[in-house]
């Protein structure tokens, strides 16, 4: 972490100040532009992503309001050698994560062993019991993960979450570094950035992998909630550069335990499901009998074995805010290794002298409900007023166990081009991993950019944007 | 394909050739009621050229709801800007946009461009900016977003089911279209007898024939003055004008000779029953029965063919 709030590791100029040698070729090249030159560019992106519609859908607004996610044209650079530690530090997250669900869903051998809580499991909302004895094709459950990282301090990387729902954004990582090669094609030169365009191959190759056993050419389908989801973009964009069918739940129907398509020829058989609906909505018959999302019947053709669900029903008990903490011991309890990533220090309030702590330090820290996501309900500390520090007081003395805290971390920097020039702006990292036979990622990820200044939220639902991520290969 | 995707595919080029045709019909009206019309005798307000519009779609019950006067104006705003009208063009842009935006694994990348640059063009138009610059070059620039998306899908889509139903969509649009414009010109702008064969009858006439861009080919053809037989020959018999109800029927019954197999064979056979009548059919039998008549069941035949389509491969209810 670091002493002094006030001081942030800059991606391009560290601590010190001078640009880093991963930067020097961006650097030199920018320098040059002229600042219209850059505004105007600015404009031509937002025209190009309005008529190419890379647009995400606002909840709370009327239906079908459509906004762009600002897309900042400066990109985030990162070395190759971070990144070798990244991805050897992701593959081992994933890994351990995967483990632990198939052990909770199992045997529950980390639970007897005492590494953890049972009930801290077994009482978790996000606890399919459902799934309790049921394997999974190469006791894969989380397929798709996106793992958020930050740096801190000098410059460490750590985890703030574990995505392993339905993680969304790479179609934003995707379309950016396409916007980028198009606006400024120049800027690569000198520069040997990453390729990522392979990803949906990549994914749709582990989709594959994870078919029902004796299926020989499985058929893959993204199943989405509808035109009206916020990621609806992301899930057309990956089922056309996939090539498989875009469902919806109406579009499926199940018999015999098998699922089954609404074709023009008739129903075909679907295999495996890239589902981008929560647990709640994908079978009325088990989960939410109020869906009207999902397909009747989907869940006992699962527990048949007769098709995958990537990812599993019940991830969501491995990337819980409460379950967080334990995340490096998992790794220690499975593979035998050090956690090559860290964790950021958590206090758990639902422990006496974490609340109490936290109580007299909510001034400094970050607070988040132990199940929300996207940026909601949460208070940071150093940006909050006396009256919202007050009434978050009541709520965790009221409910301790629904929160979680943690040090307000001075999240790195990267310069983002403003309204009034470039100026240094709070970004994260979402990398996406992938499981099949084996453990998988594009280099790189989604960067999110807080735009306002000084803030530390990055969530486009709260005003954040977006940047390229080049990985250098070396 | 997935069903609902062959069923929004299909929508989309639909309403993309609706707006194009709700175009070509406010240009050929607006063009009438630029020349001088006789007014007339009470009970015959239709004759009126901006009721055209309204009689060809059917939608006067509609308009009157809305509107309490028949106005250049307000017809125009009706079938131009009117989002509650789901035949406005502004309507049509939209749907043909949403069914792309939904659908965009089916179609082209520059398919769905197309569609939302026009949806985001049409969209920031307002009545002020149609009326102030010339109302025929906005109906011009809805024709050419029209060429240009079929010209795109044309040239770039694989030539797989969705094109197939694309192109269904295209087609039954516009035969239905045709077939509409056609009996409205019979049926209510005649003029009074004197007039028939007059300069008025020659204007009508060929602000039709140039609605569906054939007025060009009916000089090619036949180098004479224009008459109701020849026209009604030109758009219904003659399969060489691109928007002839027999070129589109050979374009549909060709499409479904694809598309049917051993299961799903009422759909063909039905397009080859009304492709049949116009591969064989002859203008004075079609006079003798009377064009009305003729042309309305055309339309109604077309109406059975999109229940058929709809049962075997666009909403079927299986379980």
């Amino acid at each position: 972490m670091t002493a002094n709030p006030r001081i942030y590791f800059d991606e391009m100029r560290g601590l010190v100040g001078d640009v880093l040698p991963h930067y020097r070729p961006y650097a030199d090249w920018i320098e040059k532009q002229p600042a219209e030159y850059l505004a105007q560019k600015r404009q031509e992106a937002d025209a190009l992503f309005q008529r190419v519609g890379i647009t995400f859908a606002v909840y709370g607004e009327e239906a079908g309001t459509e906004r762009l996610i600002p897309f900042d044209i400066v990109p985030r650079i990162i070395p190759a050698a971070d990144w070798q530690t990244l991805e050897r530090g992701l593959a081992q997250r994933v890994r351990a994560l995967n483990m632990f669900l198939r052990d909770i869903y199992n045997e529950q051998a980390i639970l007897k062993d005492g590494i953890i809580p049972p009930r801290k499991v077994l009482e978790n909302a996000q606890y399919r019991s459902v799934m309790q004895g049921m394997r999974v094709p190469g006791d894969i459950y989380a397929h798709i993960a996106g793992v958020d990282i930050v740096r801190a301090g000098e410059g460490e990387f750590y985890v703030l979450e574990d995505n392993l729902r339905v993680p969304s954004g790479v179609s934003y990582m995707l379309e950016n570094r396409k916007m980028m090669m198009r606006l400024f094609p120049e800027a690569f030169a000198g520069n040997e950035v990453a390729p990522i365009d392979h990803y949906p191959d990549l994914l749709l190759d582990t989709l594959r992998q994870v078919a029902p056993q004796g299926v020989v050419d499985p058929t893959v389908v993204l199943l989405t909630p509808g035109s009206y989801n916020s990621a609806y973009f992301e899930h057309t964009f990956l089922a056309q550069q996939m090539g498989i069918e875009l469902v919806e739940g109406q579009d499926l129907l199940v018999r015999d335990q098998t699922v089954y398509m609404r074709t023009t020829r008739g129903p075909k058989r679907v295999d495996v499901i890239y589902r981008r609906l929560d647990d709640d909505f994908l079978d009325p018959q088990v989960f939410r009998p109020d869906s009207v999302l999902g397909v009747p019947g989907l869940f006992s053709a699962y527990r048949a074995g007769r098709v995958t669900l990537a990812n599993a029903v019940g991830t969501g008990v491995a990337d819980d805010k409460s379950m967080y903490p334990h995340v490096p011991d998992m790794i220690e309890y499975y593979l035998a290794e050090k956690p090559i990533l860290s964790n950021v220090p958590t206090w758990q309030l639902r422990k006496k002298e974490d609340l109490h702590y936290v109580l007299e330090h909510l001034h400094e820290l970050v607070v988040k409900e132990v199940h929300g996501s996207g940026g909601y309900g949460m208070l940071v500390g150093p940006a909050s007023t006396m009256a919202q520090r007050a009434e978050f007081r009541e709520r965790l003395v009221a409910n301790p166990e629904k929160y979680i805290a943690q040090p307000t971390l001075a999240l790195s920097t990267c310069p983002t081009f403003v309204e009034r020039g470039m100026a240094p702006r709070h970004i994260d990292l979402r990398p996406f991993v992938l499981s099949g036979k084996e453990v998988r990622m594009v280099p790189g990820g989604l960067t999110r950019v807080a735009l306002k200044e000084g803030s530390l939220v990055v969530n486009s639902s709260q005003g954040g944007g977006t940047k390229d991520t080049w990985v250098l290969e070396r | 394909m997935l069903s609902r995707t062959a069923n929004e595919v299909y929508w989309m080029s639909r309403h993309m050739e609706r707006a194009e045709n709700t175009a070509r019909m406010l240009d050929v009206t607006y063009r009438m009621s630029l020349l001088p019309y006789r007014i007339m005798e009470p009970g015959e307000k239709w004759a009126e050229p901006w009721a055209l519009p309204l009689i060809i779609t059917g939608l006067a019950t509609s308009y009157y709801r809305r509107y309490t006067e028949l106005s250049a104006e307000s017809v125009l705003h009706f079938m131009v800007l009117d989002a509650s009208n789901t035949s406005s063009i502004f309507s049509s842009l939209q749907t043909a946009r949403e069914n792309a935006r939904a659908q965009r694994g089916a179609v082209t990348i520059e398919m769905w461009e197309s569609l939302n640059e026009t949806w985001l063009q049409m969209r920031n138009r307002t009545f002020a900016d149609l009326t102030s610059r010339s109302l025929s070059e906005f109906f011009d620039w809805v024709k050419d977003r029209s060429h240009l998306f079929r010209g795109i899908t044309f040239g770039t889509m694989l030539r797989d089911e969705a094109y197939s139903f694309i192109r269904l969509g295209t087609f039954l649009e516009r035969a239905d279209n045709t077939a509409r414009i056609l009996d409205a010109k019979y049926h209510t702008l005649l003029p009074s007898v004197a007039d028939v064969g007059g300069a008025v009858d020659y204007y009508q006439w060929s602000a039709l024939l140039r609605s569906v861009s054939a007025l060009s080919s009916y000089r090619k053809i036949y180098r004479d003055a224009i008459t109701p037989l020849r026209v009604a020959e030109l758009l219904i018999l003659r399969d060489d004008v691109p928007r002839s109800l027999h070129a589109c029927m050979n374009a549909i019954y060709e499409i479904l000779q694809g598309l049917c197999d051993e299961e799903r064979l009422e759909p063909e056979r039905l397009a080859g029953e009304i492709h049949a009548q116009l591969h064989y059919g002859k203008t004075e039998r079609i006079f003798k029965q009377g064009l009305h008549e003729y042309l309305m069941n055309f339309v109604d035949q077309i109406g059975a063919l999109n229940v058929e389509l709809n049962k075997h491969f666009l909403v079927p209810t299986y379980q």
